[in-house]
């Protein structure tokens, strides 16, 4: 035993030192879930149980949120006109905006956030899906209909802003995405492989990267069949789709006392328990990551405020 | 009918039977239930132990079934600890009954009620049955904290070997005792959210709010009350491991005051989360250093007197470091006991202060679910090593000889250590490895966690396995261990317990 040990730790090690970025030139697969990213949903104005514990929570007015997370290809298409008019700028190899800042409290684990210029996107950062070529960005071969990943809370904002949306608050998140019968998951009650996209859930993206997996294109658990894998549709009762599973989305709340920003509905990096719609992350808005996203909303004009 | 009783009042009146128990309801719960989460379920067999035992998984339940679940392991734990407290400290035998007795009723009744209730639909009776059996533990420690009361004639000490203060107050048995009466506060500390939380209302895990900067003073007494009742439990053990040593001498005079300081100070600064949290984490870790260092004495103490007892028996009279460090790690039993607690200190104490230290580039940074996995690990591994050195010493009560005790000894050291360096480091991976490229560093991670756990797990099978083909034997160890049914403290055992 006194010779394994050590050679159990130098296999550790290895590990670690062997731990490279995840390989490129993989050929992504590609499905049409027949999805048209962009197109929004009606929820209507009135009550609806939240969180956990179910507490009765009111949201007065109707408001649209998009059918599926903002895609590479929409954010790709994004990047050109805002920097075309200035909207956000490029700095070196970072995609940066104006963000006026928060009031700071001064509370334990509190990290000022000043105004001023703001990280949105990392450019070349291998898990970016976005790429920037002769003063053009586009969506990286395969991923043009996979959720947008690799952006911060500032760089979702600034896109929902930019087309005079916004993000959605937590409430409206949630609202969206359960309904009013306090469901755990957005088609109801229980989870399989076949409602969302989650750690080891087995969908084809798994065949190719393993359990972790990666994004799966929106909309995908649509009732669809892909290469004989069923999946059932999945949508909340609004007709909102990928609301549990595949990328968390950033929201929009500013809470007093911390500088993170809160982000809902789990991604392919969770267990199924981790999709439960009232499940919450959280980061700093400087936190990017392959597995985070969002989606915006929108106001419906002619609602009353 | 006599073959049944003679069983039945082994395993529920000799102290030995009553730990065999305790253990093996453990492990049965961990048998079942571990095959909910982890790779189990990533096989499938968390399907199969649904479907099977008919369970019902309400997704929006699974905080409180989570909730429930540690408890009924903790009481058993708690009952365990209790047992050999009642039969290593010197007590009236009608104490040591009546609180055996009733901690028995009550960490059975919780167990089982309580579980009936969290995984097998909601009958409120079971709840009902499962805060009863709560109750009863905690009415046992209240009977447990009277008979340790330091100041009875008949329990000073006898020999100035031993701390003592005062004139003949029996250090140990302060120690004893400020521990129990700490951990009664520590548990009413819980018990007040939980009766207005726990009633099937709202439930979370404590771990979920700790980087929230508005806690309810319900909220923080949750984080308290699990910190704490660990830490009292690590204590409580490390006590009972100073017993089975015979601890005592000049470190033993040291080692005392410094637990009860450290024990009263860590309460206290637990107890002060509610009302003033700012500073509270300053009173804790002040509290701590003390009981680390007494713990620390411990060891010490327990593998000096390890090398010296198996130089003596070998006869080597000028030992090389090499003879001395063969002299340590010949009993893996009592090697490993002490040395667990050291080890501790790498997945827990110094990963700990790592994290404090370095909270701008980790926690403020890292999204909430690697600090949550981060928090969960750490004391998760903290049970586990209790759990470890309970079973090492449960391994010795048992009468453990030969080559099958330094099997049993070394896979449990070996692979459970194994399994927490393995835990520790998948909890802060993302200081070593990235979001998407951490597959291969996950599987590699889970590989040591798995191999870890499994040998652990079969070695506890297998002594459970041979605790149970023992009781049809007529003449078997448990006959043994029924005529001779309490914890010989110190030498006695000592000497007993080397090989055979």
């Amino acid at each position: 035993m006194r010779r394994v040990f050590p050679l159990l730790m130098a296999a550790l090690l290895v590990l670690i030192a062997g731990c490279a970025s995840r390989a490129t030139g993989v050929e992504v697969p590609t499905f049409d879930t027949g999805i048209e990213p962009g197109d929004w949903a009606l929820v209507p104005a009135g009550e609806f149980l939240m969180g956990q514990h179910l507490h009765e929570t009111m949201i007065d007015y109707d408001y649209e949120i998009m059918v599926v997370p903002v895609t590479n290809a929409m954010y790709a298409e994004y990047l050109n006109e805002a920097l075309d008019e200035g909207a956000v700028e490029m700095d070196g190899d970072q995609i940066v905006g104006y963000y006026p800042g928060d009031e700071f409290h001064g509370y334990k684990h509190e990290l000022p956030i000043d105004e001023g210029n703001w990280l949105h996107i990392q450019l070349g950062d291998p898990y970016l899906r976005i790429v920037y070529e002769g003063g053009e960005f586009s969506a990286l071969e395969g991923y043009a209909d996979h959720p947008m990943v690799n952006v911060t809370w500032f760089g979702a904002r600034a896109y929902c802003e930019y087309y005079g949306w916004r993000l959605p608050t937590e409430e409206e998140w949630e609202k969206a995405a359960r309904g009013t019968d306090g469901r755990a998951y957005p088609w109801g009650n229980d989870i399989s492989p076949a409602n969302a996209n989650y750690y080891n859930s087995g969908d084809p993206f798994e065949d190719v990267f393993g359990p972790l997996g990666d994004t799966t294109p929106v909309g995908f658990y649509n009732g669809n069949e892909y290469d004989g894998f069923q999946t059932e549709d999945s949508a909340s009762p609004y007709g909102v789709y990928d609301m549990a599973g595949n990328v968390w989305e950033w929201t929009a709340n500013v809470y007093e006392g911390t500088h993170y920003r809160y982000m809902r509905g789990g991604s392919f990096r969770n267990y199924d328990y981790g999709l439960r719609v009232w499940w919450r992350n959280s980061a700093g808005p400087d936190f990017y990551a392959p597995s985070v996203g969002f989606r915006c909303v929108r106001d419906v004009e002619g609602a009353e405020e | 009918m006599k073959w049944l009783t003679d069983r039945f009042n082994y395993l529920f009146s000799s102290t030995k039977g009553l730990i065999l128990v305790a253990i093996a309801m453990i492990a049965l719960v961990t048998a079942i239930w571990g095959t909910l989460s982890g790779p189990l379920a990533e096989w499938g067999v968390k399907d199969f132990t649904v479907r099977v035992l008919g369970m019902r998984l309400d997704p929006i339940e699974r905080e409180g079934r989570i909730i429930i679940l540690y408890h009924t392991i903790a009481m058993a734990v708690v009952a365990i600890e209790t047992y050999m407290i009642t039969s290593l400290v010197p007590m009236k035998d009608a104490r040591r009954t009546a609180i055996n007795a009733t901690i028995t009723v009550g960490y059975m009744a919780a167990m089982v009620f309580g579980l009936a209730f969290a995984y097998f639909g909601h009958n409120f009776v079971f709840h009902g049955v499962f805060l009863f059996g709560q109750s009863l533990v905690f009415f046992a420690g209240v009977m447990l904290t009277v008979a340790l009361w330091p100041w009875q004639k008949e329990y000073r000490v006898k020999s100035k070997e031993y701390s003592h203060f005062f004139g003949d107050i029996d250090g140990e048995r302060m120690a004893f005792f400020i521990m129990a009466l700490a951990m009664l506060g520590s548990a009413l500390f819980g018990a007040v959210p939980g009766s207005l939380w726990g009633n099937g209302h709202e439930t979370f895990l404590a771990e979920d709010v700790v980087r929230e900067p508005h806690k309810s003073p319900l909220q923080l007494a949750v984080i308290g009350h699990l910190h704490i009742m660990l830490t009292l439990i690590a204590v409580a053990l490390a006590l009972i491991i100073g017993r089975w040593f015979d601890f005592k001498g000049i470190l033993h005079k040291w080692a005392m005051p410094l637990m009860i300081i450290g024990t009263i100070i860590t309460t206290i600064g637990v107890w002060m989360v509610v009302p003033f949290e700012a500073i509270a984490h300053i009173i804790i870790n002040i509290g701590a250093t003390p009981i680390l260092t007494a713990s620390l004495l411990l060891a010490i103490y327990g593998w000096g007197k390890l090398i010296r007892e198996r130089l003596a028996e070998k006869g080597i009279e000028n030992p090389s470091f090499a003879d001395k460090v063969k002299a340590l790690l010949h009993d893996p039993l009592r090697f490993g006991s002490l040395w667990q607690m050291i080890y501790m200190n790498f997945p827990v104490t110094f990963i700990g202060i790592y994290m404090a230290i370095e909270l701008d580039e980790v926690f403020r940074v890292w999204p909430w679910r690697e600090e949550r996995i981060a928090l969960t690990g750490h004391w998760h591994i903290l049970s586990g090593i209790i759990a470890t050195i309970i079973l090492l010493y449960y391994a010795d009560i048992a009468g453990l000889k030969g080559k099958v005790r330094q099997w049993f000894g070394w896979i449990v050291i070996i692979g459970s250590d194994l399994a927490f360096a393995g835990a520790t480091v998948y909890s802060i991976k993302r200081l070593f490895v990235d979001e998407l490229s951490e597959q291969a560093f996950v599987k590699g991670t889970m590989l040591f966690i798995e191999i870890g756990l499994a040998a652990v797990l079969i070695a506890l099978g297998a002594l459970m396995a041979w605790r149970l083909v023992d009781l049809f034997r007529p003449r078997g160890r448990w006959s043994e261990e029924f005529s001779d049914p309490e914890l010989a403290p110190g030498d006695e055992i000592a000497t007993g317990s080397q090989e055979g």
